[in-house]
This record gives structure tokens, sequence and C-alpha cells, in this order.
């Protein structure tokens, strides 16, 4: 187990390194100068020429490189050209809306997911089968933002129940945030709450096909017990697996949904860094979502390897 | 013949059909604007209504479809061109460093967030249609990467394989001529289902400003037009909206139609 850890460390520190590179270099590339679209287009050379030298923008590519990827092993993240605050202090603020919503999010897609998941393995072929995997063709089919839209349109201006965008922040009380982030929560719930009942399901028939569960059946489990009792424990680990991927993806993956609900979320802070070329918070929020996929891809691996001690002589 | 196959096969040509027709033939100018004429539901003389500068919908979302199916189309082909000789090559020599880079890459493309790569890519060369396709395409690399590897690796412990090796022919001649007709059932179907990802993506991206730009009509932008006008006409953001599910749902429909038509075992199953 321990060479196993050992060698998936270093592929994971490969990984980190060449995603780094990666980052740097694409957004490196980017035309457009940083200091002279601060300025605009009247600023004087010279006035251009020192806040290159204040940002550091005159270094040599590799010294940037090198300060970037050492600050963020230290957790200084940097600060940003456009608002000369600490990237590490703008992604924590923005984390309170988007961890939230993510997780808020998450958890409407398993409280769907879970039980129509089982419900659709258990009654396989059967017309309610059929209604579950039907729903999910058509939960996968739908852009999230036209589902958002249409959120907006019914429950937000014609029946006034929620607002139509924006939040309030947390230091106006709980339930007023959570309410902000309601909308927003199940336009991104649905088409995960459709993939993840798809794999619930398959998992579930999988396993419903093995020896193990013919042997509960035959010492005289019913088939509800079965299901429950071996069934279920055993067709969780796929699931987990696309609920950790779906978690790293939602903390990336709301930035249309954020732009159609104005929420300033993480999303809002990488689009906007992008159109001001705020460069240095690209760099930096985009490894930090890369480091959080490859996180959590590792951490399950790690999980597989520690239930399964097959695996750990693969790779 | 079984429904998923009919309803996909249906729905998709309807939308290739249409996106044909539109160069040849719309119902309506998709320039000509006709202010007096806007935000109409549908009628007899505009069947989908009009958007906010009295367009024609119905024709708008047939020079649209164009865009969309374009866009798609072109990702797809970049991830096969691509990922299916990686993948090949990658299995004609499984365990080599050959195969540990190019599996390692594929899992450092996968754990980007797409979508924020997608947007950094179209906002750092300009958004354009073209820009939309490579930022699509690159994601559909290891997709079909690890698909055609992992298919042509239980091909290769097969006895023909085998037999090809004895009369000796080379890896790269086995690939091209035993395992890739062998995977392209496969490869089909995953196309279809990138086919319809592509048009999802397309969508997300034109409708954020990034995609094909005005005043090339695409799905997307008609919907990120129409958020404004929603509470005054719900039909511009109902109808395209729609058509996206309806083209996406009949792409997803067609891939597993097709896999069980292409995989007699996989029907067996099923039954």
């Amino acid at each position: 187990m321990l060479r196993y850890i050992v060698k998936r460390l270093i592929s994971l520190a490969i990984s980190l390194i060449v995603a780094s590179v990666v980052i740097f270099v694409v957004v490196e590339i980017a035309p457009g100068d940083p200091a002279s679209f601060m300025l605009g287009i009247n600023a004087q050379p010279d006035t251009i020429a020192a806040l290159r030298t204040e940002l550091g923008l005159d270094q040599s590519k590799l010294d940037r490189y090198l300060s970037w990827v050492g600050g963020m092993l230290i957790g200084d993240f940097g600060t940003s050209y456009t608002y000369r605050t600490p990237v590490a202090q703008m992604i924590a603020d923005r984390m309170w809306v988007s961890l939230p919503l993510a997780i808020y999010a998450l958890t409407l897609s398993t409280v769907i997911a879970f039980p129509a998941g089982i419900f659709a393995a258990a009654r396989r072929g059967g017309p309610g089968d059929l209604a579950v995997t039907g729903a999910t063709q058509l939960g996968v089919a739908i852009p999230n933002f036209w589902f958002a839209m249409m959120l907006v349109l019914i429950f937000a201006l014609q029946l006034r129940w929620f607002s139509a965008g924006g939040f309030p922040g947390w230091d106006k009380g709980f339930w007023g945030g959570m309410k902000a982030l309601t909308l927003p929560a199940i336009a991104l719930a649905l088409p995960q709450a459709a993939i993840l009942t798809r794999v619930m399901r398959s998992s579930l028939l999988d396993i419903l096909g093995e020896d193990f569960m013919r042997t509960a059946r035959a010492k005289g489990l019913s088939a509800r017990q079965a299901l429950w009792r071996h069934g279920l424990r055993n067709a969780l680990i796929p699931v987990l697996t696309i609920i950790g991927l779906q978690f790293a993806f939602l903390l990336a993956g709301a930035i249309i949904i954020e732009q159609v609900f104005f929420l300033p979320g993480l999303g809002r802070l990488i689009f906007q860094a992008i159109t001001q070329r705020d460069l240095i918070v690209v760099e930096s929020v985009v490894m930090l979502l890369v480091f959080a996929v490859i996180m959590v891809n590792f951490l399950v691996d790690l999980a597989y390897a520690a239930v399964d001690p097959r695996l750990r002589t693969r790779t | 013949m079984s429904r998923n196959l009919i309803l996909g096969g249906l729905l998709t040509s309807v939308f290739i059909i249409a996106a044909l027709l539109s160069f040849v033939w719309t119902p309506d100018s998709v320039e000509a604007m006709n202010i007096a004429n806007r935000l109409k539901p549908p009628s007899a003389d505009n069947l989908l209504g009009t958007d906010h500068f009295g367009r024609d919908i119905l024709s708008m979302l047939m020079v649209g479809a164009r865009t969309s199916i374009a866009v798609a189309l072109v990702a797809v082909g970049i991830g096969m061109g691509l990922g299916v000789p990686l993948g090949l090559a990658a299995a004609a020599r499984r365990g080599g460093m050959l195969d540990e880079v190019i599996m390692r890459m594929n899992d450092l493309i996968f754990a980007f967030p797409s979508l924020v790569i997608a947007i950094l890519i179209t906002a750092v060369f300009g958004p354009s249609a073209t820009n939309a396709i490579i930022a699509i395409g690159i994601f559909n690399i290891p997709v079909f990467a690890r698909i055609t590897r992992g298919a042509a690796l239980s091909l290769w412990k097969r006895e023909f394989i085998m037999a090809a090796q004895v009369a000796g022919k080379t890896r790269a001649r086995i690939s091209a001529e035993h395992i890739l007709p062998n995977v392209a059932n496969l490869l089909i179907v995953q196309g279809t289902i990138q086919f319809s990802l592509g048009i999802l993506a397309e969508a997300g991206l034109s409708y954020v400003g990034l995609g094909a730009q005005p005043p090339i009509p695409s799905w997307g932008r008609m919907l990120a037009d129409a958020q404004t006008m929603v509470s005054l006409a719900p039909h511009v953001a109902l109808i395209p909206g729609l058509t996206i599910v309806a083209m996406v749902l009949g792409l997803n429909l067609l891939g597993d139609g097709l896999r069980d038509a292409l995989d007699p075992r996989l029907k067996v199953v099923r039954a």
C-alpha cells in the first residue's frame, strides 16, 4: 500500500507541475498587455512602463512563473491587477457563494437521484423504469442556463416567490442567502441529478447480477432486503466517484449559471478577470480548480485501493 | 430497429435537413429587421413568431442549426482525428512509456474545467465560431483516446490479432487494418454522444457571447437576447430552448439506438 501511495504521489506532483505550466503558458500568450489595458488608450508610455514594473510584468517569464508557483505553495496567490487586493482574499470571498451553491446543488441532485435510481433499478424494464430513464434523457438534454431562465420566468417573474438574481450576502441572514441560491441550485442540480440517477441505476443493475446477490436471496432474504443490505452498499462506489467529480465540477461549472443570476461566485470572478485581462486572477483560480479535480481523483483512487487490494498492483 | 433509433434518427434528420435547407431557402430573411413586427407570437406569417428585431424565429433557428451542427461536428472531427490515433498507439505500445505519457496527458486534460478553459481560449484568441470549435474539440481528444485504447486493449489479446502478428504485420498495420474496423462501432456511438455535448457546449459559449458573432444567428445568442424580453414575450426564450433540447435529445436517443443495434450482446442483456 505504501509503495502504491508513493507512486501515486509522484504522479500527482507531475500532474500539478504540468498543469501549472500549461495554465501559465496559455494565459501568457493572451494578446493585450494588462498594464496598457488598465490605463486605457490615452496613457503615456512611461506611465505604462512604471505600472509594468510595479506589477512585476517586466521580469522574465521564467521568474514570473517561479514566483507565481512559489507563492501558491505558501498560500500567496498574488495580487489582482485590477483591484489591487490579494487574490487569495478574493477567492475566499467568492467561495462563500460558490461553495454553499455547490453543496446545495449536490445535495438536491443526490436527494433526487438516489431514490429515482433505486426505484428504476428495482423495477427494471417496467413502466416505472421507463419513466425514470425517459426523464433522465430529458434531464441531460436541457441546457442548464435555459432551464435557469425558465425558472426565473416562472418562479421569479410570474409567481414572485424568489428574486430574479443577485445575492444579499450571508450577513443579511442565513435564509435570505439560501433563498437567493435556491433557483441557481435547482438549475445546476437538474442535469447532475439525471447523470447521477443513470449511474445509480446501472451500478445497481450490475450488482443485482452478482453471485452474492443470488446467495442473499437463496439464504431467504426478500428481493427488497437483499437490495438494501447487500446491493446498495456495493453499488455506491461508482456513485460516490461521480459525486466527488461533480462537486469539483460544480465549483467552476456554475460559471454560466452565475452569469444568469448575477451571483458573485468563483465563476463570475474568472469571467470578469478574463475580460479585464487580470491574468494573475485567471491563473490562480484555474490552478485552484484543476488542483481540486486532481485531488478528488487522487483521493478516490486511494480509497479504491484501500478497499480493493487488487487495484494496488495495477497502474 | 428500436424505438430509440427511429425517434432519434427522425429528430436528428429534421435538424440536419433544416440546416441544409437554410442554405437555399428560409421562410424569411434573417437579416432584414422589421421593428414594427417585433416580439410577435407564433402566427401564420411567422410560424414560430418574431424576435426583438422583428426577425422570423423559424428562419433564425434554421440558420442557427447550421452553426451549431458545424461547430459540434468539426469538434467531434478534431477529437476523433487526434484521439483515435493516440488511443490506437497507446494500445499498440501498452504498458510502455508512450502509453503512460498518452494516458497521463489524458487524465490531465480531464482535470481541467472544460467550460473555464473554453471561455479562456475564446477570450484569449477572440470570440468566433472557429475558436469555439477548437475549445470544444480539445476536450473531445481524451474521450476518444481513452475509449479507443480501452477497446483496442481487449482486441490485442484475441487470436486473430495474434495470427496477424505471426504473419509478420507491423503494429501500425495491425492497428489500422484489424483494430480500427473493430472499434468503429464504438466510435460511432461515442461520436453521436460527443456531438450532442458539443451542441450544448456551443449553445453555452454563444450564450455568454463567445461563440459565433453577429450577424450569424446562433441558438445560444438567441437565448441571451431573449433574456431581457422573457416576461414580455416568453416564446422568444421558450422556442430556441426547446429546439436545443430536441436536437440534443434526438442525438442521445440516436446514440443509444445505435449502440443497441451495433452490439447484439447488449440487446440480450436488455431483454
